[in-house]
């Protein structure tokens, strides 16, 4: 745990979770605290349990040691709509059912807000409106999802989400499938609603990416965090070496001045 | 009520003060009205299309119906049919229609209902057009759960009734099991149901076979799925047993849709995936069963009642309500068409298979041609 960035305060932290599938251990007492109003960027290699970190802190899978904590409270301890408003996951993959329209599906988002008595309140309509709006869904709000480009259906997917409301959105590979300007204007709108006031977190590939927009990034490798904190801070070049495996050299972004990994060619 | 209903680009609930928002109405590509009352505590949204095409769906039942209640041995003018029903009519005339055509009439239109149910629940849980209980197993279970009681217990219609629940149960839970590789995947579901069922078939033609000539020759007619001899008798609880399942689907109505969006969507917008799938099998399930122990195993009602309920209402995923709607009306034409198309009696479910597997098979076609 090096990084040297100060205890930020969190809502949402997992505290020594050992994460399994089956029999195939992903983690071993693993501690993250998620920094509220942060934009956390998670990184590391294939199969090192970034997208297993995703699923515990949001509930879909129970560590078989330790908890996920939220707001001070074990999440298990949750009714679970109401961790549902409160926590907000784009899944890596989901269905669209045939034919469903854009609208249709975002609304599909308000389900932890509703009822059997109140399935289209006011505040629904207001929030799929909003979350649409936010996207630049609303001009496809009448076509189905089916129909779309891979670009416009991500954009959908994430209005789903944004309509849920949560103070936490947890984002799994949101710009795999994306051409690079669908991913930087989708970054954008992340970086939009946090500086809203929402917390971030996603599980990004490209470094550059998680430097240029991460407030922290949680570098992981082997189910363990090597590194945490702002990204000027812990980028490094044996960082990248350690976690990636990759010699490169890091300079600054003539852009954004955040650091930019340039990979070295031959070993 | 009706003042409530609005126009969607009108729609304000029934405060009309409430601050002006400024996003503008929503845009579903459908036409929808909102309902609101009680100060928002309780608030709806409307499919037109579903709703008109629920109405129409009802009306059209009711011609067929009142035509089924008319023709037969002894043709009774329409009039007379309804002068029948409202008590009016002579003695003769009430028995006929009353105490012998109604209750079949009821039957067909409830149980065709239960297998619109039933077949839209299981194509949503497998999120497959195949995935309908005829096809994966739970339907050949059923009958042999049924045909285990009868030829060896020679059960009433009780004892057969829970016979069938049993072995769809069991078959489901096998199918379920057998299926399971770290969550039930639909298309595992589904190979593996269809073995199940093939096997299951096997075993209901051994066990029909092995039987008295008398006893097996029953037995074969109402595997057959037919609606012939039944009275008020077994209307009352093929209807007790859908006044219990109804409203547990109505609440898991809303849940299930969401489940249709992949599992991961669902469990983060708060749902418990697994035991709600438990839950809508068990209703799933129970459906066919009661069909099964009323009637047999009428086949592929339940198999196009939810694909033809989506492409009239062009809603996306199943609806179950139409879904029960469409089964309702396939069952009693299927029924009509089986008692008097052809001048002799034939099982009812000789003709859902023809009619049920022309239409759909026009369907395929058609969405094949697009």
């Amino acid at each position: 745990m090096t990084g040297g960035h100060d205890s930020a305060k969190g809502k949402l932290e997992a505290q020594g979770v050992t994460l399994r599938y089956d029999a195939r251990t992903i983690a071993e007492n693993l501690s993250v605290v998620i920094p509220d109003g942060s934009f956390t960027v998670i990184v590391g290699p294939n199969a090192c349990g970034k997208s297993t970190l995703l699923r515990a802190l949001s509930r879909l899978l129970v560590p078989s040691a330790g908890q996920v904590i939220l707001d001070g409270k074990a999440i298990a301890g949750y009714p679970s709509k109401q961790v549902a408003r409160t926590v907000g996951l784009l899944p890596q993959t989901s269905i669209a059912p045939d034919g469903i329209t854009v609208a249709d599906l975002v609304s599909r988002g308000r389900y932890p807000h509703q009822s059997f008595f109140r399935q289209w309140s006011q505040e629904d309509e207001v929030a799929v409106a909003s979350a649409m709006a936010a996207t630049q869904t609303t001009e496809l709000s009448n076509r189905p999802v089916d129909e779309l480009s891979g670009g416009q259906r991500q954009r959908v997917w994430v209005a789903m989400v944004l309509a849920q409301q949560t103070p936490i959105l947890l984002l799994d590979e949101p710009t795999t499938f994306l051409d690079i300007a669908h991913q930087i204007e989708l970054l954008n709108l992340c970086q939009d609603l946090n500086a809203a006031g929402r917390t971030i977190v996603a599980v990004l590939h490209d470094l550059n990416h998680a430097c240029r927009y991460a407030t922290n990034i949680i570098a992981m490798k082997d189910g363990t965090v090597i590194a945490e904190g702002p990204p000027a801070a812990i980028m490094t070049e044996k960082l990248v070496e350690d976690v990636f495996g990759l010699r490169c050299m890091i300079i600054e972004d003539p852009v954004s001045g955040t650091p930019l990994i340039v990979p070295k060619s031959g070993k | 009520m009706t003042g409530a209903y609005h126009d969607h680009s009108r729609a304000r609930g029934n405060r009309p003060a409430a601050p002006a928002t400024n996003t503008g109405p929503i845009d579903f590509g459908r036409r929808v009205a909102v309902l609101r009352l009680l100060g928002g505590r309780l608030s709806l949204r409307f499919d037109l299309r579903s709703l008109v095409t629920g109405v129409i769906l009802l009306l059209s039942t009711a011609m067929i119906g009142a035509v089924s209640l008319a023709s037969g041995k002894f043709p009774i003018p329409l009039a007379d049919v309804f002068r029948a029903l409202h008590g009016t009519a002579g003695d003769n005339i009430r028995m006929v229609v009353v105490e012998w055509r109604l209750p079949r009439l009821l039957l067909a239109f409830l149980l065709g209902a239960a297998l619109g149910l039933s077949g839209a629940i299981f194509q949503s849980l497998t999120r497959n057009p195949l995935g309908s209980p005829d096809i994966i197993g739970f339907s050949a279970g059923t009958y042999t759960g049924a045909l285990a009681v009868l030829l060896i217990f020679s059960g009433g219609y009780y004892e057969t009734a829970a016979g069938a629940l049993a072995g769809g149960i069991i078959t489901a839970a096998a199918v379920y099991l057998l299926a399971y590789h770290g969550g039930a995947q639909s298309f595992r579901l589904i190979v593996v149901g269809i073995g199940i069922s093939a096997l299951l078939g096997a075993l209901n033609a051994w066990m029909i076979r092995q039987a008295d000539l008398q006893v097996a020759m029953s037995a074969a007619i109402w595997g057959a799925g037919s609606l012939n001899g039944l009275a008020f008798e077994q209307v009352w609880p093929v209807l007790l047993m859908l006044a219990l399942i109804v409203p547990c689907l109505l609440i898991l109505a809303r849940p299930m849709r969401q489940l249709e969006l992949g599992d991961d969507a669902a469990m983060s917008s708060g749902i418990h995936a697994n035991r709600l799938r438990l839950m809508l099998m068990i209703c799933g399930v129970a459906l066919t069963a009661i069909v099964t122990a009323a009637a047999g195993p009428i086949a592929f009602v339940s198999l196009a009642a939810p694909q033809i309920a989506r492409r009239v209402t062009r809603l996306a995923g199943v609806a179950l309500i139409p879904s029960a709607l469409v089964g309702g009306l396939l069952l009693t034409t299927a029924d009509w068409a089986a008692q008097h198309a052809f001048g002799v009696q034939l099982p009812v479910g000789v003709m859902t298979v023809s009619i049920g597997g022309l239409y759909f098979l026009w369907l395929l076609l058609r969405e094949a041609r697009q």
